[in-house]
């Protein structure tokens, strides 16, 4: 009664097809059946914001979707924003300011950085903690994080 | 961890999902956004021969308005509450709150039938849809019934949903221009779930109450219609009846204890939260100080 599914979806702008267990979820699938590992397993019930990809354009938890409902979608996650030079200069400005030391927050961190500069060009600091609330860093305290996504919103507001 | 093993359905329509839900009984679940179900499954809470995967059915999804009637799909995601520009008009009420449930990448999967049917003590919605008059249009395999919101949420994650049958959609009623709506909830942080939380709906006639209806959550077993509200309505507030009318509040409802907050605590909290709203709805700060709760 547990069979694998087929499913079929682009990950990364790459076609996948895959047979996965109903109980495997999308942050598993990426890691271990893709490989991607930037996408970063934390908590496992949706309160740390680790695995945080995209889908359809959408930010999502990897760990609250199976990978069966990833069918017909379209998955992004940190390898193809940061391979296709999207987030670029958010990642230089995570450097300067040192917004991360072990870095296992920042590709989710970025991802929902990212999130907010799309659909906002000139947040507040306030805006950009609401933002970043469902994300959690143990070693930053924050401060330079919303200080490099504040930096990356008004340098592509002069671009 | 990780969710133990269990078989997958795709609904292909809400019949085909009565129909296995009908077969496995409560030892099937229906998946619609997955941001309490699947929590719950990894850490597991629960296990389940069957997960029925309602995602695709589109007919679920969206708002919309039928004359006097706000007619909410349940696979309605929160970010399109908070988008949609019919609930903006028709129940601003419902905006305000979904934009405290949770965080951007949950409200980008949760869903309003997903949050209702599962009915946590501590959620927003339900609260709303008791302070909005909700009727929860619910699918088995004899049709379809409706349920007034106030006999729809029985317990903690305890609703009238039978094991067989499916949340479709909620209908509320439109509000009045005049309506007016206050909204609050107290939280360790921003997107954690309330300790104590109230919705309300008001219609005022001048300086009074001509209806109040206050929704509060998180402090109970359920959320929960205070039934103290109805002692402002049609008569002039005073300090001293909201004073009266808080601590009937406070002997009304069931407060609960936890790992965040005692009985005690969330007594006053509501206390708080129902003179807070009181002087809000009427424009009178000064009733929350002097008819408050210290």
């Amino acid at each position: 009664m547990t069979a694998s599914v087929g499913i079929s979806l682009r990950v990364n702008g790459e076609h996948i097809e895959a047979q996965v267990a109903p109980r495997l979820n999308l942050a598993d699938f990426l890691r271990e059946h893709l490989q991607l590992t930037g996408t970063h397993v934390g908590c496992e019930h949706g309160v740390c914001g680790a695995c945080t990809v995209r889908v359809d354009g959408d930010i999502i938890r990897a760990c609250l979707m199976l990978a069966v409902q990833a069918d017909a979608r379209l998955v992004e996650t940190i390898e193809g924003l940061s391979d296709s030079g999207e987030i670029a200069d958010l990642q230089a400005a995570f450097r300067e300011r040192n917004a991360l030391q072990c870095g296992y927050c920042t590709p989710a961190m970025l991802i929902t950085a990212q999130d907010l500069l799309m659909q906002q060009g000139e947040p507040s600091r306030e805006q950009i903690r609401e933002h970043l609330s469902g994300n959690y860093c143990r070693c930053t305290g924050y401060q330079a994080i919303v200080d490099a996504v504040a930096a990356t919103a008004s340098l592509r507001n002069r671009a | 961890m990780k969710a133990s093993a269990f078989a997958y359905a795709r609904a292909t329509s809400v019949d085909n999902a009565l129909e296995l839900l009908g077969r496995h009984g409560d030892r099937a679940k229906v998946l619609s956004g997955g941001q309490s179900l699947m929590p719950a499954m990894n850490m597991r809470l629960i296990s389940l021969d069957l997960i029925v995967d309602i995602g695709g059915l589109a007919e679920l999804r969206g708002v919309e308005l039928q004359g006097t009637i706000l007619r909410i799909g349940a696979l309605t995601r929160h970010v399109d509450l908070l988008k949609s520009p019919e609930i903006l008009i028709a129940a601003p009420l419902l905006r305000e709150a979904v934009a405290h449930i949770a965080h951007p990448a949950i409200r980008n999967r949760g869903t309003i039938g997903g949050s209702l049917a599962h009915a946590d003590p501590a959620a927003e919605l339900p609260a709303c849809m008791l302070a909005l008059e909700a009727t929860m249009v619910v699918c088995g395999a004899n049709g379809e019934r409706r349920i007034a919101a106030a006999d729809f949420f029985k317990g903690i994650f305890q609703t009238a949903l039978a094991a067989n049958e499916l949340l479709v959609a909620v209908e509320l009623p439109v509000v009045q221009n005049s309506s007016q709506h206050y909204f609050h909830e107290f939280a360790r942080r921003r997107g954690d779930y309330a300790i104590a939380g109230l919705a309300a709906q008001a219609l005022l006639d001048g300086s009074v109450f001509a209806e109040l209806r206050m929704g509060f959550f998180g402090v109970g077993d359920r959320a929960v219609l205070a039934g103290a509200a109805n002692k402002l309505v049609n008569a002039p507030v005073t300090p001293a009846l909201l004073l009266s009318a808080c601590e009937g509040l406070g002997a009304e409802l069931d407060f609960q204890e936890d790992q965040q907050a005692s009985a005690a605590m969330r007594r006053h909290l509501a206390r708080v939260l129902f003179a807070r709203c009181v002087a809000a709805l009427l424009q009178r700060p000064e009733l929350h100080i002097n008819g408050g709760v210290v």
